[in-house]
């Protein structure tokens, strides 16, 4: 068993294009690392200084993890995890 | 080029009057692959802020989920700028996460005056910003 991870459109140039892939961790902060040996670039676009970006979203089971542990969250087999940029902008 | 009907126009439009001096967001979703807008949803500014928008987290998911289900796409993400232009700020810019999608922007800085609102369509792409035609029609 693994976790699925949901890839929004605008990183599956960095899995082929697939709209899930597999990882394993015991945190967030592990399965981005993971993600990273087989989707290079891909941990990046979501973690910056060890901290979740601040415009990408990550849910635990359909739950922002920003209310639970950020990317410090536990994982474990069998959850899933969707990230999703922001939408937002505005004049300022 | 960005087609839209007059109705999904005028209904944009008004939710960008509605919600000033606020900025409104929102999405008009269309099957996936098509380029057509079709389904007007409009999105709850979770900033509630006249210079910044952001989609509430969970409302992000469900329509994410629910395009998905669909099998839609964001044909067209929109915005309003409340007291300039429409056009994309910086904030507009290195916020787009959506190359295929046509950014519209609606200004309502003239709203007291009932003038013409500004309704304006570009790409974001990488950075870049390409203006582009709307052509608006009475059904596609």
């Amino acid at each position: 068993m693994a976790i699925e991870v949901r890839i929004p459109t605008i990183l599956r140039q960095h899995t082929d294009g697939q709209k899930a892939v597999e990882a394993k961790g015991d945190t967030l902060a592990e399965l981005f690392a993971d993600l990273e040996t087989r989707h290079a670039g891909i941990q990046a676009r979501i973690v910056d200084g060890g901290e979740l970006r601040r415009f990408v979203n990550v849910y635990l089971n359909d739950e922002d993890v920003r209310f639970l542990d950020g990317i410090s969250t536990k994982v474990a087999d069998g959850d899933n995890v969707t990230i999703l940029p922001a939408v937002a902008g505005g004049m300022a | 080029m960005l087609t839209i009907t007059q109705a999904l126009h005028d209904q944009i439009v008004a939710h960008a009057r509605q919600d000033h001096p606020d900025e409104a967001c929102g999405v008009v979703a269309g099957p996936a692959g098509s380029g057509r807008p079709e389904r007007f949803i409009p999105m709850l500014n979770a900033a509630r802020s006249p210079t910044f928008y952001e989609f509430d987290s969970q409302d992000l998911l469900k329509l994410y989920r629910e395009m998905d289900d669909r099998d839609e796409e964001p044909v067209v993400i929109y915005h309003s700028h409340t007291a300039t232009e429409a056009y994309p700020s910086r904030t507009d810019i290195s916020y787009a996460n959506e190359p295929g999608a046509h950014y519209v922007l609606v200004s309502t800085a003239d709203t007291d005056g009932a003038g013409d609102f500004q309704f304006r369509s570009f790409r974001i792409v990488e950075g870049e910003v390409t203006e582009e035609e709307v052509k608006v029609v009475e059904a596609y």
